[in-house]
Formats: structure tokens, sequence, C-alpha cells
């Protein structure tokens, strides 16, 4: 079946990453050289724009920024590393590994990530090596864990509830490794292992190293996810391809697909929007490794590579149209997809606190402030977690929304756990407003080096703010989804924030309301560059005037479109509309 | 040393002559010598080059110099995303269609003493937060704002400004640039232009119009008399010529009468005796935050005292106590800190409190002191203390212990305020080798001050000297300084001449000296340094300039070993060992090797290390290692400044 759509690639010169790709010789670059160079704790911006495929880059603490550069001292050079867990699954014993290492090598913090990984931040240049010698110990890799190719691939993470939950943890980890890429260079540059193959010239070799990227990979990231309705929590919208598992009569019957979603913009260019995903159909469970590829393959040829702020696999679906991006994936698939079959989704947060799952194990949901697992003064999270895997059978799973769920506990080990928890003080998160536990924020400052404005050391302090408020206006109780970022890239997804802030500059924001709350609508701009006075000064009345003249089970997101305060984004291309 | 033949580059007849000469030269002629032939020879390079000289150009005209060398512009950009670069260098291409000699730099990268001979200088930059200049902008921002900032009036400018409407201080930061660079005298050829964040079009027609200002500019210079021919014209002229050249160029004036004048030394009316009074222009620590050591980098300014150095250097600098020391000492002795005591051998008089403060030592106790205070103590211990038979325990005791510890520890005194002067020390100045070129640094110098602190004793004690710049001198005070010239300590006459400079810690000063030298002079030699300290991330002094140095081939290879990073300590030896080949393959070629740092370890160890290399690689006996070793100090090329 011919493609009735057929369209060209956009064209225009390859942007530097892309030649950066072409002559990197499959990941490797210069690498090795770059990482042994004394002179430097850094490395050169085409070996770091490299090293994220290898799951890793570089940052510099920017507190210190200005002052070391009177110093004649070079940044605070030190590197995150993100090491893929598909649905964010891990055992005790990786869970004690990263602990150990975010000592040995890190700054005594471990971050959950809003993608379900793990992130170790401020190892220095000369530990990167032997800190991702250890990681693949425990069985874990860093490979794709960031860089242009298909990322962690993310699943509800309590899949002991149900089969099903088992089945697309099944399924997380056959895409993610169906994905990696296949070069021998991570290998070879962090596992010293022998080089393999040297330069690789004519387009068979090509297919024979990267059967499914080639030379070049993707031109932007990829990201994957599944979800199983009511729960949205993985926000499935906001992904570049989705699942979302359907249920008939208690057995997975297949996924429909959603495709073209994605959170990241540029400030003051309208060309670049956050998108929600499409869902264009259904297959069936057996299918989806083989579709994955397919429609990876299709932003692979051709997803736009010379303007990367336009590269993501939204564009290219937005540029040519539904239908045109249809019609080639039935026709690179050589079948056609059934019809969407129909589901609902109800919520995107977590549900805290123990429940029993099958064959009576238990699950017990945490709360983690931002994701951040760290000793405090008073709450030594850190130790409380690694008592708790040194005895635990189970595992760890993250969730999407940054929290813990430590999954599979049979009812004596319950009991052992509780008594940890209530030896460290550790709650599941009962005592925290319901909008604190349900929010959300990126790494920005001071690490990230495109952060313009606070959000993870700033959100909390900022909800300090606005709990006395709900407090008076009796919505303690009333989950509102609140999202923080330091720039519009997106990583803690504020378009599906119904309050949401994305950092202008430092203490200033762009407000953004209106999301819905089971992630299926985006918020609308409503204050433009607003500091903390302003932001409390601004919801207040809003806030008041929802618990006022709300409907039965109304949600903030879709209150303040019926009353009025903003206009509904009906879809990304309209996203930055008045 | 006696030239011969087989030792120097001379014929027999010259070294004769020159072995007659050298001899009966004092110091000052020595020194004076050095300077003229640096001179001289960058002299010969110029003429060499059939450049016209000031007196030609002015009976020629214009027009017939000015299209044959380039114009040079100077594009200068602050970014923080990559757009003020990418539009300085489509400017820089722009200009150089117009037969531009482009100097295009991000503003930190940027070396600012060439300022002055910008000619045109065009300034893209960003604004970021509250109207803050990007991070590659600040310190330039900072130096343009600061009383540093030269006169520009030769200068010819216009600023691209970047921001975003949507914030207050929209390109705030480009506005500040343009009015400072008016108020420094230069003049605007082209209206500043602030862009949006949809900045192309705006961009491009800046642009267009700088393109067409300079098309005019180049016009008019040609259709002039001699008199449009500007000093900034001859000097962009003689700069483009050979390495040489450019070195004269560089020097501080663009006549060679007053370059030849600023070598002529020793007409300072200030020395050891009559210090001069420099002013703190900046005092930084340069260990970062998190370091167990403080090292201040001292840049003081020489204007106006006459003073010049040569590389190798040393200034003398008179400090003062602390002076919570001497209220201690004060106290316990209940003086009149007001009581008149003379300082001075010609009888000066001053307070005891400045006594104390500016004039005796009174942080080191020494076997002299302790004898003369036995006098002045009831106390017997103290006398028993200084028998020749307690030779030991008197000098346990004066390990770690000061003048305050004596006072308590040996009471009671019959001590006066007037017997200070008998008692005590002058207190002494400290020498500390020069970090600076002057050359690259005209009428300034730097010195790199490792702050002393240790607690003996139960006290907290300090250096007299790295305590009082570390803790309380500040940019605007003044400092009292001489120039110790120290002639053993000296780069190579031959700019080709490969050099390899051992320096941890501050121990790295004068080769900051010697290759910011080397840069100005445009040395071809190669360049070799290695260096060590604690911890990389906070202890790597002048960090970022040897990695400029390095990326523009100024310091051919560095070599860092940092000791506490590793479970294993690491020194500099160590790299020099694991360097051993290629080391005695530089000594074979030539090169001259330097040491400089603690006496103690370093050194030692470091020359062990060299004799280790010259033993296994030149395949010799280690007496034959010791005996080339030894010919190499003869020959000067094996020069220490150990302390």
């Amino acid at each position: 079946m011919a493609n009735k759509y057929k369209v060209e690639p956009i064209g225009g010169p390859p942007s530097d990453v892309e030649e950066l790709k072409k002559e990197s010789n499959y990941l490797r670059g210069s690498l090795t050289e770059s990482l042994s160079n004394r002179i430097t704790g850094g490395l050169p911006e085409l070996d770091n724009r490299l090293l994220k495929f290898h799951g890793s880059y570089m940052q510099d603490d920017r507190d210190y920024r200005n002052e070391r550069q009177k110093q004649k001292l070079e940044p605070y050079f030190q590197f995150m590393l993100r090491v893929v867990t598909p649905g964010g699954v891990s055992t005790p014993a990786q869970w004690l590994v990263m602990d150990e290492l975010a000592d040995k090598y890190g700054t005594g913090s471990i971050r959950l990530t809003t993608r379900q990984a793990f992130q170790l931040h401020g190892v220095l240049k000369w530990n990167l090596k032997k800190t991702i010698q250890e990681i693949n110990e425990a069985l874990l890799t860093t490979l794709a864990a960031c860089g242009d190719v298909s990322r962690n691939v993310m699943c509800n993470p309590n899949p002991y509830q149900s089969d099903i939950h088992s089945e697309i943890y099944y399924w997380a980890q056959q895409l993610t490794s169906h994905l990696a890429p296949k070069t021998p260079a991570y290998h070879e540059i962090w596992l010293d292992e022998e080089k393999i193959v040297d330069s690789l010239e004519t387009n068979d070799e090509a297919v024979e190293v990267e059967p499914i990227y080639g030379p070049v990979y993707l031109p932007r990231k990829f990201k994957i996810g599944i979800a199983v309705p009511p729960s949205n929590d993985v926000d499935i919208y906001s992904q570049d391809l989705g699942f979302i598992a359907i249920v008939e009569d208690g057995k997975l019957v297949g996924f429909n697909v959603s495709v073209g979603g994605g959170m990241g913009m540029t400030h003051g260019d309208t060309a670049t929007y956050p998108q929600l995903a499409r869902v264009i159909g259904f297959v069936t469970a057996d299918r989806i490794l083989e579709l994955a590829e397919k429609v990876v393959t299709i932003q692979r040829d051709y997803g736009n590579r010379s303007v990367r702020k336009n590269a993501r696999f939204k564009y290219t679906i937005d540029r040519h149209g539904l239908d045109w991006f249809v019609s080639e994936l039935h026709d690179r698939l050589g079948w056609e997809l059934a019809p969407a079959r129909t589901f609902k989704f109800d919520h995107t947060g977590d549900r805290y606190g123990w429940i029993k799952g099958k064959d009576n194990r238990w699950n017990l949901t945490l709360y983690i402030q931002s994701g951040r697992i760290v000793d405090t003064e008073g709450y030594k999270l850190r130790t409380a977690l690694r008592e708790i895997a040194k005895i635990h059978t189970g595992d760890f799973r993250l969730t999407a929304n940054q929290n813990l769920v430590i999954a599979n506990v049979t009812s004596q080990k319950k009991t052992a756990i509780v008594a940890l928890l209530k030896e460290y003080s550790i709650t599941e998160g009962a005592q925290y407003s319901a909008l604190r536990r349900s929010s959300l924020s990126c790494v920005a400052l001071p690490t990230c080096g495109l952060a313009m404005a606070e959000a993870e050391r700033y959100l909390p302090s900022l909800i300090d703010k606005l709990e006395p408020i709900l407090e008076q206006a009796g919505l303690r109780d009333e989950e509102i989804n609140i999202r923080m970022t330091g720039c519009p890239n997106g990583c803690a997804r504020p378009a599906l924030g119904e309050i949401a802030f994305i950092g202008k500059s430092p203490g200033k924001y762009n407000m953004y309301m209106g999301a819905g709350f089971s992630g299926d609508r985006m918020s609308k701009l409503y204050r433009e560059n607003i500091g903390e006075d302003e932001i409390v000064d601004t919801l207040k009345p809003i806030i008041n005037h929802y618990a006022a003249e709300r409907s039965q089970g109304e949600h903030f997101g879709d209150f303040v479109i019926r009353a009025g305060y903003v206009k509904p984004v009906t879809d990304g291309t309209n996203f930055h509309d008045a | 040393m006696h030239l011969q033949v087989t030792n120097s580059p001379f014929t027999n007849e010259q070294a004769e002559l020159l072995n007659k000469l050298l001899p009966t030269l004092s110091e000052a002629q020595l020194h004076w010598l050095g300077g003229y032939l640096a001179f001289y020879r960058v002299n010969q390079m110029s003429n060499t080059t059939a450049l016209p000289t000031t007196n030609e150009v002015q009976v020629q005209p214009a027009a017939a110099v000015v299209p044959q060398g380039p114009r040079e512009a100077t594009i200068l950009f602050g970014s923080q995303t990559g757009n003020s670069q990418r539009l300085a260098g489509r400017l820089a291409n722009v200009l150089k269609e117009q037969g531009f000699e482009i100097t295009l730099s991000a503003m930190n990268q940027y070396k600012t003493n060439n300022l002055k001979k910008a000619g045109y200088l065009f300034v893209i930059v960003s604004t970021h937060g509250e109207g803050d200049p990007p991070d590659n902008a600040l310190t330039f921002y900072e130096f343009l704002h600061s009383k540093r900032a030269p006169k520009l009036d030769d200068t010819k400018f216009s600023v691209l400004a970047l921001g975003d409407t949507s914030y207050e201080f929209f390109c705030k930061t480009g506005q500040d640039f343009d009015s400072k660079l008016a108020e420094l005298g230069a003049s605007r050829i082209v209206d500043r232009v602030d862009c949006d964040v949809d900045f192309e079009d705006a961009a491009s027609g800046w642009l267009g119009a700088i393109s067409d200002a300079v098309t005019v500019a180049t016009v008019s210079a040609i259709g002039g008399t001699a008199a449009t021919a500007s000093a900034a014209t001859l000097g962009t002229t003689v700069s483009a010529g050979t390495a040489g050249a450019t070195a004269f160029a560089s020097s501080t004036a663009p006549s060679g009468v007053t370059s030849q004048a600023a070598f002529a030394a020793g007409d300072s009316a200030f020395s050891r005796t009559n210090p001069f009074k420099a002013e703190v222009l900046d005092n930084v620590n340069l260990n970062g935050r998190g370091s167990d050591r403080e090292t201040r980098h001292l840049e003081l300014s020489l204007e106006g005292s006459g003073l010049t150095y040569a590389p190798g250097d040393a200034v003398g600098v008179y400090a003062q106590n602390d002076p919570i020391l001497v209220d201690e000492v004060i106290s316990i002795m209940k003086w009149n800190p007001e009581e008149k005591v003379i300082t001075g051998k010609n009888g000066e008089v001053s307070t005891l409190y400045d006594a104390l403060l500016y004039h005796y030592e009174i942080t080191v106790l020494t076997k002299p002191l302790l004898e003369k205070a036995a006098a002045y103590s009831s106390n017997e211990k103290l006398a028993e203390l200084v028998t020749p038979a307690h030779k030991e325990e008197l000098k346990a005791y004066m390990n770690g212990r000061d003048l305050l510890d004596l006072l308590r520890d040996y009471a009671p005194w019959t001590l006066a305020p007037t017997d200070v002067g008998t008692l005590l020390r002058k207190l002494p100045p400290r020498l500390y080798s020069i970090a600076s070129s002057l050359d690259a640094h005209p009428e300034e110098v730097h010195l790199t001050i490792r702050k002393v602190e240790y607690e003996a004793h139960g006290r907290n004690r300090k250096g007299v000297c790295s305590g009082h710049i570390a803790e309380h001198l500040k940019p605007g005070d003044h400092l009292p300084i001489f120039i110790q010239h120290n002639p053993n300590f000296k780069l190579p006459i031959h700019l080709d001449t490969p050099i390899i400079m051992v320096g941890p810690g501050t121990g790295v000063a004068p080769f900051r000296s010697f290759l910011e030298e080397r840069e100005e002079l445009g040395a071809a030699g190669k360049t070799w340094l290695f260096y060590g300290d604690r911890h990389f991330v906070t202890d790597f002094l002048y960090q970022t300039e040897w990695q400029r140095m390095l990326k523009e081939g100024i310091l051919t290879k560095l070599d860092v070993a940092f000791s506490r990073d590793t479970e294993e300590k690491v020194y500099v030896q160590q790299r020099m060992l694991e360097n051993g080949k290629e080391m005695y393959a530089w000594l074979q070629d030539g090169a001259y090797v330097y040491v400089c740092g603690d006496e103690k370890h370093m050194a030692h160890d470091v020359q062990a290390a060299l004799l280790a290399i010259i033993e296994q690689h030149g395949g010799k006996s280690k007496e034959a290692a010791q005996q080339y070793l030894s010919e190499l100090q003869e020959q000067g090329r094996y020069q220490r400044d150990v302390y």
C-alpha cells in the first residue's frame, strides 16, 4: 500500500550536532583522550555532546561560576550521571549500589527523575569511568539515558498490583533494550572492552552497527511511555510515543498508540510549543516492538536535522500532518492499526501509603520532595531507605512523579519496614498538603546549564506561601497539580500542570493555568514574568473564587477555564495564542 | 661564566670582546644592557621589514601607506545562548571582506591590555536576568567600569545589544557598554541597535550600517592629507609585520624613543630604603571555595614610580604586624600605646603602637632576643634557658612562639617601651617572586602570596605579610614596596631556546611572568610547565590563564600533579619521571630548566628526579649525570629560585 501522502524530508544544512554525530564514529569521538586530559575537569563542547549518549553530561556549579572566573579558575565542572531503569524498577542490591556511589563519587544525594531514572550529581571527570563501571557491575547502565535516541521507557510503577502491571513492565524493558544503541563505543570507552570495529564507512556496515538508528542516530531525543488507565501518571500525552494499555475482562488485549507529544519550547519563539500526543489506533501487544521501531525510523528519516529546536517528533508530525504519518507508518509496517479502543484517565498523581497487591504482597508509595533522596537535619531519608534496602526482598520503583514505591513486600517484611520508617520518622506524605504532594519540579539551579531560574530549590518555599491560602479556603486536601521548571525545556512537564511556572530569570516566572487534571489538556499563559509577591497576589483571589464557586468534583484546571481566567488550549499549535 | 666559541654562538673575536667587557660591568649596568639588547633586537627586526619610521611617514601622503596595511577591528561578544557569538562571527566575515584584520573574542577571553590599540571596536552583547551581563561578559564589563579602564580617544566603536522586551531592563548591558565606551573617549561610528528576541532584521540592519560606515572611513582616509594618517593607523601597519615587530608595537608607546626610555632602569627614586607606596589594584583569592589554603593574587600599580623589573625579579614588601597582636603585647605589659619611642637611626620618633605595628618584628623569637630579654626579666627560668647548657631547650621554646608568648611566660618584666628598640629586630621586608611581565601589564606588578596560618602552642598564628595582605589589604590601599632584581633567575637571551619550568604551589609565580614575557616578545621557543598543589578543583593557581596559553601555543606542555585527589599522593617529580624521555630530549635540545618554590622538600626531590632522568635516558652513570647537571648549572641552564 503506497503512501498517498508522499512528502520530502525537510531540508536545510545539518546542524553542528548532526555533523558531530556523523564524525563521531558511532559515539566514540575523542572522549577517551578528553577524559584523560588533566588540565581541565571539563570536556570540550563536542565531546560533551557525545557524552550525553553515554548517559552523562557536564554541568558546573553555577553558584560558583562568577567567583571562580575572578579567581582564574575554570568553572566547577562536574558530571551528572543518569541511570536507565525501565519503568523505574530496581532491586534492593542496585539501590544500595546507587546509595554508595552517591557518597563515593557524588554529592551525597540521589535524584529520582520525572522519567523514573536515577541521577547522580557532582561526579568529577576523574571519577566518571569508575562510577560507570560500578553502575554496570550492578547490572544497570547509563547508555542512552540522554542523547538523540530513545530514552528510558516509562511505565506505571505498580506492576504487582495486577497481572496487567507486570506485563507492561515486561514491555517497558523490551522496548528499552530493543531501541538501545548497539554501538560498541560504550563498552570500549567505559568498560575497557577491546575496540571491536574501527571506522565504518559503507552503508552496509552502518546497518550492521546501528540497524535502527544508522550513523547519525535521531534528530533529537525520543520519549516513550506506557500508561494503564485510569492512571495517567506517566503523562502519556507528553510522550513522543505512548502506549495506553487496554484491559478487557481483566486481560491485557493490547495498546492504543499515541504519537507526537512533547513539552519543550523556547521563550519568545512561537514556532516552538508544547504539544499533546494524539491517539492513532490500536495494536496487540506482540506487535509493539515492531511498531515502535517503525515510528522511530520515520522520525529518523523525516525529523528536522537542520534546526534542533524544531527537531522533536511533534514538529515532524505537525509539519506533514497526522494523516501523512499514519499512512507512512502503515506503509512501513505493511499492516494497519485497528481503530482505537475506549479508555478513560482520571488522574496523573500518585496514590500514597500502603496498598495490598496480588499474592498478599504490599506496596508502599512514599512522597519524596522534588525526588531528592538526601539526609537532612531531622529527616534521614537516605539512611532510612538504605536500612530498608538491606532487609527488603521485593523491589524499588521510581514513579513518574518523582516518588518512590517500596514494592512487593511480604506481610512479615512489612512489619520490619514499618518499624524502620517509624525509627527514622519517615512518613508517606500524609502530613503534607495535597498541593505539595501534587508538585513537580526540575533540578534547575545550580547545576543545570539551561536553567534561567530556580525550580527544585524554590518550589517548596513557594508552596509554603500558598498553603495558608488553601488552608483558609478549605482546600488543604484538594489535589491541584502544580509544576515548576527553571527553563522552557519542560523536564517537569509544566504545560500539564494545572498551575505551572516556567522560569524566565532569577525570581521571575511565566505563570500558566488550566491544564486537565488527568493530563489531557495543556495550560495557558496567564501572567508573564512575575515574582513571588505577584504570584501569591494573583493566585489568592483565584483560589478563593475556586473554593467558593467550584461545582461538585470540579478540578482547578477546569474551573479557571469555566470562570474565564484563561481560554482552553485545544492544540499545541494554539498554545501561544492570546 | 667565560664565553667561548664552544659554549656560545659567537666568533672568537666577538667572544674576546665580550669577555673583556662583561666582567667590568656593574649590576646596574648589566641589567640596563639586558633591556637595551631586547629593545635593540626588536628595533633591528622592525627595520628589516622596511617599515616607515615616524619621521618618514610625516613627509609622505597618507594614501601611500594606508591601503597597504590591513586595517584592524576587534569584535567582542558576550553571549549566554550563542546568539551574540554567531552575530559576531557574521560581522567578522563582513569586515574581512572589507580587508580588515579581525580579532574576534569572547569578552572574558580578551586580553584587555590590547584594548587601547583596538582601532575599531565592536561590541555585541546580550542582557540577562535583571539587567545583568552574560557570564562571559562579566569580567570585561567590570574592567571597563573600573578605574583601570583606559582612555579610548583613538577608538571607533559601535554596540549591538540583544535582549527581550518582556524584561524590565531590556538591553541594559548593551546600553551600559555603549555609554561607557563613549565616556572613555571612543567615537561612535554607528548608533547602538537594541534587538528584541527576533533580532535578525535589526541585527542585519546594524551589520549593514557598520559595513557602510567603515567603507566611508576608508575613502576619507585615503583621500585625506598626511594629517589624517592617525597614530592608530600607523600602529596597525607596524603590528602587521613580523613577530618581532608585533612585540615592538605592543610595548607601551608607539615611538621607539619612549620604549628605550622605559628600559633605562635605575632612574627610579624608589628603593629598598625608600620604598614606593604602591596602590593596590586588585587582591583576589586564587583558591576556590572549599580549599584549605588561601593564595592571594595581588596587583599593584607602579604608576609614577619609575620602577621597572624583568621576569625572575622579586618584589620586597614592607608589611605591618597584626594589630590584634600589637594590642595584646601592649596590654599585657600595661604600656601606654601613645608613648613616644625612637624608631630610626636618625632619631625618628613614633608612638609605641606604631613602632610595634610598622617597625619591629614581634612574631619571631631569636636567640639574641631572648638573651637580651633575660636582662629585663626577674624570672630566673629565662636566665637559665639562655645558658649554653639549655641550647636544645631554648631552640624548642623558640619554635612557633612569638613575643607575646615570651612576655606571658617569663614575667615579671622591667622592660620599658623605650627598650623596645634595643630588644627587637626591625621588621624585615618580605620578598615575593614577581608573577607578571611588565610588557604585558605596563606599570603594574603582580604577586602570588600564600597566606601562612597555623596553630601552635594553643594559639592561631599568621604570617606577618601574607596575613596582612589576605585579611586587610583592599584595592585602593597602599603597600610599601621595592624591586629586588634577581640576575640568577632569567629567561634565556634567545627567544627560541626551549624552557622547562617546575613550580608547584606559589612557585609558579615567576613562570607566569616568564610566559607572559615570551608571549609579548612573540618568542618561538617551546615551553613546558610542571605544576602541582593539593586539589585540582580548588588549588590550580592561574588555571584559566594556563589553559589559554596552552590553546594559543605560548605554553607547549603542561603537566600537573595534585597530591590530595588520589589515595596515593602524586607530586611534580613523578610527572617529570613519567615524561623523562621527552625531558631529556628537551635538555639535549638546549632547554633551560627553572625550579621555583619550596627548598626543603620539593627542590630536593625535583633535583633527584632530574638526575634520575639524565642517568636513565642519557645512559649515564650517577657521576656522569651529576656532571651533566653541574654543567647545565654552570651554563646558566639550571636556575633555581627556592626558599
